[in-house]
């Protein structure tokens, strides 16, 4: 697929998946990735701090729009904030200090269940209305809260029968519905527990919140090698090669054949697997070897979004 | 200097802490399998395992009370004599429902607030409650369980150790004072207030719907007089936590995110005024000799054979390849150990423990074994 066309799919992506499978990270690359085909990206990150300004060696973020690279900007758009604002934008500017000093926001935000993400994903809605961006990339909170997130408007649906907020999960469920508007993203690991949480999330968001899924990015993957695990065909070869080899060296080179070949092969089941259990394309990045993420290795994560991409 | 040995030998309430992802469950499960078999009597509170590792601990649904695990299962050849192993998946809608039966003064009032619809939010929706919840679990086996040594996994939270706060902050949200001015709008001096207030409540009854202004009410109404029970038991389970029975054992793993978030936890513990006693460090890569990964990519590009032609540049590539890998792992495990020393450095004198990147994931009482022998042995 063209990469121009992906990023064009829909206007919303929303990035999800279980904690420390590094949906973060994968956030960024995408987003290099689209800016690199030219379009403009905006990052919205719901649960307030993430690595994500760290994977840009840009300081933290804020409710305020900031530049991270060329193409990208980001912002926060957390549950309390989006609530403040909300109230702000319904003439209650007056007192929304007062509601929040005392305590009654909390009560309020607890009798009507899921109204700090309706406001989130409202705002969301808007940025998508008022095209804030080409491409709008929701850093989603972590798997079991991503369910409930997205599940908010139609809970809401259920507790308030009239009013502005009844309206705002309205249209929050039009646009979550709509393929063509707004999409997940589903991120996990080439490992057991992550992708059972994965197929068991996907299936959730597609039959109760009927949202359309893009294909799953399978993130950490070792790149894979052809390797000799027998210490004696090593030393061999290095013979052939014209070097010497100590038997130590021969048998660190050997066990460290082994690991990689059998994580390879665990990988693979895995991948397998998910593609058995969830028959939807997959888009592999590899694990970093070199370095924590940052700018330069966010690069090199975009550009194995962008071959894989290409491959869809 | 604390270690492990003696926190599973001496501990009576273990809490395991550290952000999702990194083995938290795991980790605690094994600690309690450990002290069964020293001869303890354990318990581990786990919430939301893994399906395989709660169906190993035999927990196929949420359970509110702790199940035994029958000693064959996990001590198949019977050498920790006395020993027993318990668990649990917390339930925290019961758990909460179990603390307002029992602080309510009678059945009518705890009927009036189990049925309403913003009691029912408080107890599964709101964010914190299942942290509350956990300590209170713990409370309850501490006071009556006759358990031990009880483990307990937390829910992986983002930001801070909500578990420390939520008590105070869901007493203090029952305790609204605004909302129990309302309930007394007539009391000399109030009546001014209530009616502002009355003014305020419409005005969100407008944006929310009035229904759910009449719940809350109707809540508030319902749970007077049980605020104090509430604040004092909140008051007791931190009173727990202080206790110097009470050990911390933070769960991480060597990536520069993980470790951060466990920097961030140490310091909050620290500024509880308790500390770590007992850090594990979860998906470690192994090490494979010591040869810098510069040096061996530097003699992958400059093998002799790869000027040659035929089987002697055919052996050099594949030899070549054979470094490269090397590399990539001497790498890796480099930035690891400098994690791994920026977070130590953060623990003081707890003891630190290291498991490895497991080719497979734990699912039985063979593989907790496996782990809990890593553990244990690097710990003297």
């Amino acid at each position: 697929m063209e990469l121009e066309q992906f990023c064009s799919t829909s206007r919303v992506l929303i990035v999800a998946g279980k904690g420390g499978v590094g949906k973060t990270t994968v956030t960024a690359s995408l987003a290099t990735t689209a800016a690199r085909a030219g379009l403009s990206v905006l990052i919205v990150e719901v649960e307030g701090k993430s690595g994500l300004s760290q994977a840009f060696a840009k300081p933290d973020l804020d409710y305020e729009e900031t530049d991270l690279a060329p193409g990208v900007r980001a912002r926060t758009l957390t549950p309390d904030h989006a609530l403040v604002d909300y109230l702000e934008s319904h003439g209650l500017k007056r007192i929304s200090k007062r509601l929040s000093n005392t305590g009654t926001l909390d009560v309020i935000a607890t009798a009507v269940p899921g109204m700090k993400d309706i406001l989130v994903l409202g705002k969301v809605k808007s940025l998508e209305r008022d095209r804030a961006a080409d491409l709008i990339l929701v850093d989603a909170p972590a798997a079991g809260h991503a369910i409930s997130f997205l599940l908010s408007p139609r809970g809401l649906l259920d507790a308030v029968s009239v009013g502005p907020i009844r309206k705002q999960a309205t249209d929050v469920i039009e646009l979550l519905s709509d393929p063509s508007r707004c999409q997940v993203l589903l991120v996990t690991m080439p490992e057991e527990t992550p992708v059972n949480e994965l197929v068991d999330t996907a299936f959730t968001l597609e039959d109760r919140v009927g949202i359309a899924l893009g294909p799953i990015v399978v993130n950490g993957c070792y790149p894979e090698m052809d390797l000799d695990t027998d210490p004696g065909e090593i030393t061999r070869d290095a013979e052939a090669a014209g070097v010497f080899l100590s038997a130590r060296e021969a048998q660190d080179l050997a066990r460290a054949a082994a690991f990689r070949v059998e994580r390879q092969e665990l990988q693979r089941v895995q991948t397998d697997r998910l593609e058995q259990r969830l028959p939807l394309p997959q888009i592999r990045l590899p694990f970093l070897f070199s370095d924590d993420v940052g700018p330069a290795e966010i690069g090199v994560l975009a550009d194995a979004f962008q071959d894989g991409i290409e491959a869809l | 200097m604390s270690d492990l040995h003696s926190l599973v030998d001496e501990g009576h309430v273990v809490i395991c802490c550290g952000s999702g992802g990194v083995g938290k469950t795991t980790s605690a499960a094994v600690l309690a399998l450990e002290g069964a078999r020293r001869g303890r009597n354990a318990v581990v509170v786990t919430i939301d395992p893994a399906k395989r590792l709660a169906n190993a601990l035999g927990l196929e649904v949420l359970s509110n009370t702790a199940r035994e695990i029958e000693p064959e299962r996990w001590d198949p050849d019977g050498c920790s004599p006395g020993g027993r192993l318990s668990a649990l998946m917390l339930d925290t809608k019961s758990t909460f429902d179990g603390l307002v039966k029992r602080y309510a003064a009678d059945g009518t009032q705890a009927g009036g607030i189990l049925d309403n619809r913003f009691y029912r939010n408080i107890s599964s929706a709101l964010g914190g409650t299942q942290e509350y919840m956990a300590m209170e679990k713990l409370h309850e086996l501490h006071e009556d369980g006759g358990y031990d040594l009880i483990v307990v996994d937390t829910p992986p939270t983002r930001h801070a150790l909500d578990f420390l706060d939520a008590p105070k902050r869901i007493t203090s949200l029952l305790d609204n004072r605004i909302f129990r001015m309302l309930m007394t709008p007539t009391k000399a001096g109030m009546r001014v207030a209530g009616i502002a207030l009355q003014t305020l409540l419409r005005t969100i009854g407008r944006v929310v719907g009035t229904a759910v202004i009449d719940d809350v009410v109707a809540f508030f109404r319902a749970f007077e007089g049980m605020e104090d029970g509430f604040r004092e038991r909140a008051a007791t389970v931190l009173a727990l936590l202080a206790d110097p029975g009470t050990r911390f054992v933070l769960v991480t793993a060597p990536q520069r995110d993980a470790v951060d978030e466990a920097v961030y936890f140490a310091d909050q513990i620290a500024g509880h005024g308790l500390s770590v006693d007992a850090l594990i460090v979860n998906r470690v890569h192994p090490q494979f000799g010591d040869e810098h990964a510069a040096g061996l990519r530097a003699r992958a590009e400059h093998l002799p054979g790869g000027l040659r032609e035929g089987e002697a540049k055919a052996a050099a590539v594949r030899l070549a390849k054979q470094y490269e890998n090397l590399a990539d792992f001497q790498e890796i495990s480099i930035r690891e150990r400098a994690h791994l020393d920026a977070i130590r450095s953060k623990v003081g004198t707890a003891a630190v423990a290291t498991v490895p990147l497991l080719p497979h994931d734990v699912h039985d009482f063979t593989a907790l074994s496996e782990i809990s022998e890593q553990l244990f042995n690097q710990n003297r």
